[in-house]
């Protein structure tokens, strides 16, 4: 096990003449023993950045090191790192148990030894009775924990996962992301774990470094990401329903915008232009609140939500189920708490300390 | 894929129609022919149609225990090996060093698969022109080694010279599927192979050789079905069979049994004999190569 | 790639330049020949590497015939060229039309003996001419073809191989489509011409590109059964040329044939070469 440092990492594509950058230096601390998930929407870069760690792709400039030792120049063989890939990239020729020893085998390790590992990685998984199958005769499901321990009993001092969820149905999906978590508990290898799928971040991370567009938006435990988005970006794109985001004119307590106008309890961080941002679950009713007018309501079971317009800016509400709904063509009140609102910058689009 | 399609045309004749051309054709040239060879293989004839008998296996019989027909069984089998293994041989490191520049591999397969485009007879020609004797550039150079090279005398070196000649021309064919196999594995296994640890060349040997067998496996049924039949004109250009009957592969000894030596009952039992062969071949291919693993 | 040194890629580039040599070098040897003159080769044995000066005489005699310094009379390869020509011709064109029409019968109709039909067409592909040349060639002179395009195309026209191609084409041909063009009124010719055919173009491609190498380098065939010298396609009238024994031969002629006989279908090759790589391994899945 070790700890994982990046530094200032770049990442340029070359195309005959054309050079594409599409990593702009990124940098980021992995504590020993740290469970990191880096999430963002497609083509961020975070695919590249893991296989940058792994060695699957040429480090264009900076600095990446597994526990004290720079990779840069090191082969994927040498890097000691074992990793689980998106289409799980099982060996189809060999048995379960041989796609498992493989790696073991390279490293010349003794013959009971490996048996004795790949018999523990499959007990922890639960596949010991597939050990003579092919991967063919398995479902997605198992072939993912074939992957999984395969990376396992390589005992390496990293684990890479890319997208490993991704091809699993959504009660797979969320089966195999508690298994993952108490692989960790017990484990406890220093993991970088890439997804597009925000609520994998939330619930798996210790900490989350969330990319878009080749830059690291904001690095933080998943609460801090979700109370403290950094930027409009973050703010967006972690929680589901997104968080309302809305361009206002601030004139002190008053916010204008479109002909309306809405007053706030206190001053506005600063006068002109902003972002008001507000959780969509932080909203409650209330007849004197900010006018909102109902378009859309969907119930989920437990929740609602309401779609309408305030201040002509489209808005969501999430509710109780077990409360009044209102109708489409309502108006109703809005009540938010000044500290549940967020500003941001229009032009930075980042935070705007309060 | 749909074995059957769930919808039909519902006409009567215009199926018989459709098939028709390619009915008649099949019939008149390949079941006459065929239904003929197996008849004429029973008879003794004389070569000037006089008189025809029927002699049950005796044709065959008569074959079996001829040596030059042995000798050609051995020389076909020798000539098909070396020529499936040479030519597959090449062929896989080409491909293998064609699949790993990124730059050009277009360019290099298109200069190393034109070849397919060359008649075997004129195949045969441009290698015998290269080891003519007397005016060939080879020859020369050979003799320059020290090598004395007479194909028109030495039976190995007249065998040699077909292999290269039919080696040179599959080359093209084998090198496509190679290709195309190599293309087809996952990049994803070889990255895993590597974080795994396996150096290239382990990779090679346990990950993609195995995962191209399928194709090995095609290619060599194809190959040896190439040697015994495709090679006629090679060798009519290049040897004529010879010297002496060195270098008569089975099909070539049935054609001049059968045309220059007008054995007819004897070129018609080799015939048959062939279509044994190609059908135990054929069959090969369908049941161990259509079952091809799916992963 | 995982291994990014360099050397490696280094070395499979010169392995792969010393194939393309190694393929190339009987070509450029041809080549070679065919510019110089016959005493050049025969008496200055072993010929010269370098190209001679001899080009347009040689390919001049080759193709239109004339007479050599030894005063024997070279036959003209350029009729030899029209016939491979049509030949070519006709029997990519001809296989291709019968294939697709019975591929067409066998996908989208059910009639009685189909089944049969399907079989016999399958067994062809186990033997091929070479197999069953004798008896052939009497079917063919009883039914009077030697010596003509007929007797040199027909018997060949009859493939297994582009009828299973087409097939396993048209399988995969959503019904959708059928049902469509049946709401819309059209009956099954015009399905066919109007919506198989166009989407069919990329196999008729690959396949043309591959039968017309077959028809062009067909050798056995008309050596058995053309006697008229007006009939032979070039492929099979460069062995006649080959009488002479080694010093006896015009070898730059020759040469110079061999080069006019691999040109079109070389061609062919290199200007479809992505329908050609295509169909041949479409053909044998």
């Amino acid at each position: 096990m070790a700890a994982l440092s990046i530094r200032d990492v770049v990442k340029d594509y070359r195309a005959g003449m054309r050079v594409n950058r599409v990593i702009h230096g990124v940098s980021a601390e992995v504590a020993d023993g740290e469970f990191i998930v880096i999430v963002g929407p497609s083509g961020c870069g975070k695919s590249t950045l893991l296989r940058m760690v792994a060695g699957l792709e040429e480090i264009t400039g900076g600095q990446i090191a597994i526990g004290q030792r720079v990779v840069n120049d090191i082969e994927p063989a040498e890097r000691d790192i074992a990793m689980v890939f998106q289409n799980y990239a099982l060996y189809p020729h060999m048995s379960v148990f041989d796609n498992m020893a493989y790696g073991l085998k390279i490293a010349r390790v003794p013959r009971e030894e490996i048996s004795v590992r790949v018999r523990r990685a499959a007990a922890i998984l639960e596949i010991e009775a597939f050990l003579d199958r092919k991967p063919r005769q398995l479902s997605g499901g198992q072939r993912q924990r074939v992957a999984m321990g395969r990376a396992i009993v390589r005992e390496p001092q990293v684990f890479l996962f890319d997208e490993p969820l991704s091809n699993l149905d959504a009660r797979l999906r969320a089966q195999t992301r508690v298994e993952i978590r108490k692989l960790h508990a017990e484990l406890g290898v220093t993991s970088l774990f890439v997804t597009h799928d925000q609520v994998e971040a939330m619930t798996l991370a210790q900490r989350v470094i969330v990319m878009n567009a080749g830059l690291i938006e904001q690095i933080g435990t998943p609460e801090t990401i979700y109370r403290a988005p950094e930027s409009t970006f973050v703010a967006g794109f972690i929680g589901a329903p997104p968080m309302n985001l809305m361009p206002v004119r601030a004139e002190g307590p008053r916010l204008v915008r479109e002909s309306c106008e809405l007053v706030l309890s206190a001053d506005a961080p600063r006068d002109g232009e902003l972002i008001m941002g507000v959780r969509p679950e932080h909203a409650s009713f209330d007849d004197h609140g900010w006018p909102m007018r109902v378009e859309l309501v969907e119930l989920l079971g437990a929740e609602r939500l309401i779609h309408g317009r305030l201040a002509d800016a489209p808005f969501i509400v999430r509710t109780d189920a077990r409360l009044a709904s209102p109708s489409p063509g309502q108006v109703v009140g809005l009540q938010i708490a000044p500290e549940s609102l967020h500003w941001f910058d229009p032009t930075t689009q980042k935070r705007l300390p309060t | 894929m749909a074995i059957e399609k769930r919808v039909r045309f519902g006409n009567r004749w215009l199926p018989w129609l459709l098939v028709a051309p390619q009915m008649v054709i099949v019939t008149i040239f390949f079941f006459w022919p065929a239904g003929s060879a197996l008849y004429q293989s029973v008879l003794l004839q004389d070569a000037f149609g006089g008189s025809t008998q029927f002699v049950g296996l005796e044709n065959f019989d008569r074959l079996f225990s001829d040596g030059s027909y042995l000798a050609s069984f051995r020389t076909t089998a020798v000539f098909s090996l070396l020529v499936a293994s040479c030519g597959i041989c090449i062929a896989l490191v080409l491909a293998v060093m064609a699949n790993r520049v990124i730059r050009g591999a277009t360019l290099y397969t298109t200069l190393l698969v034109w070849p397919y485009a060359v008649a075997p007879a004129i195949a045969g020609v441009l290698w015998l022109f290269m080891f003519a004797p007397s005016v060939g550039i080879v020859s020369h150079a050979l003799r320059g080694l020290g090598i004395e090279w007479n194909h028109l005398l030495n039976g190995n070196q007249a065998m040699a010279l077909i292999v290269m000649a039919a080696v040179w021309k599959q080359i093209s064919y084998n090198f496509l599927f190679f290709l195309a196999g190599l293309q087809s594995i996952p990049k994803s296994l070889i990255e895993a192979a590597a974080i795994d640890g396996a150096r290239p060349w382990h990779r090679f040997w346990t990950i993609v050789f195995p995962l191209l067998s399928p194709t090995t496996f095609f290619l060599l049924v194809i190959n040896i079905v190439y040697a015994f039949f495709d090679t006629f004109a090679i060798v009519d250009a290049a040897t004529q069979g010879g010297p002496g009957k060195d270098t008569a592969i089975l099909v070539y000894k049935a054609y001049y049994d059968g045309f220059k030596a007008m054995d007819l009952g004897g070129s018609a039992a080799q015939s048959v004999i062939l279509m044994a062969i190609v059908i135990a071949l054929t069959v090969v291919q369908f049941r161990y190569v259509e079952r091809r693993v799916q992963y | 790639m995982v291994e990014r040194r360099p050397g490696i890629t280094l070395i499979a580039h010169l392995v792969l330049v010393l194939g393309v040599l190694l393929v190339s070098f009987p070509l450029y040897v041809t080549l070679v020949a065919s510019t110089q003159t016959s005493e050049q080769i025969v008496q200055q044995a072993p010929m010269s590497l370098w190209p001679g000066s001899n080009l347009i005489e040689t390919y001049r005699a080759a193709l239109f015939g004339g007479q050599t310094a030894s005063g024997s009379r070279i036959s003209p390869v350029a009729p030899m060229l029209k016939v491979s020509f049509i030949c070519a011709m006709v029997i990519a064109l001809g296989k291709i039309s019968i294939s697709m029409l019975s591929a067409f019968a066998f996908v989208y109709f059910r009639f009685p003996g189909r089944t049969l039909c399907f079989w016999m067409v399958f067994i062809t592909l186990m033997l091929p001419v070479e197999v069953r040349i004798g008896p052939t060639y009497q079917v063919v002179a009883g039914l009077g073809l030697l010596n003509t395009y007929a007797g040199l195309t027909v018997p060949l026209i009859a493939s297994a191989t582009a009828t299973f191609l087409f097939r396993q084409f048209f399988l995969t041909v959503p019904d959708e489509l059928v049902e469509a063009s049946r709401i819309d009124g059209a009956g099954p010719i015009r399905f066919f011409i109007d919506v198989l055919l166009p989407l069919s173009a990329t196999s008729i491609a690959a396949l043309f590109v591959i039968q017309f190498i077959y028809g062009w380098n067909q050798y056995l065939w008309p050596l058995l059964f053309t006697t008229d010298e007006s009939k032979y396609p070039i492929v099979m009238g460069i062995r006649r040329m080959l009488a002479g024994g080694d010093a006896g031969n015009e070898w730059n002629v020759v040469m110079a044939t061999a080069i006019l006989a691999m040109l079109p279908p070389a061609l062919v090759v290199l200007l479809m070469q992505k329908w050609f790589v295509k169909g041949l391994v479409d053909a044998e899945k």
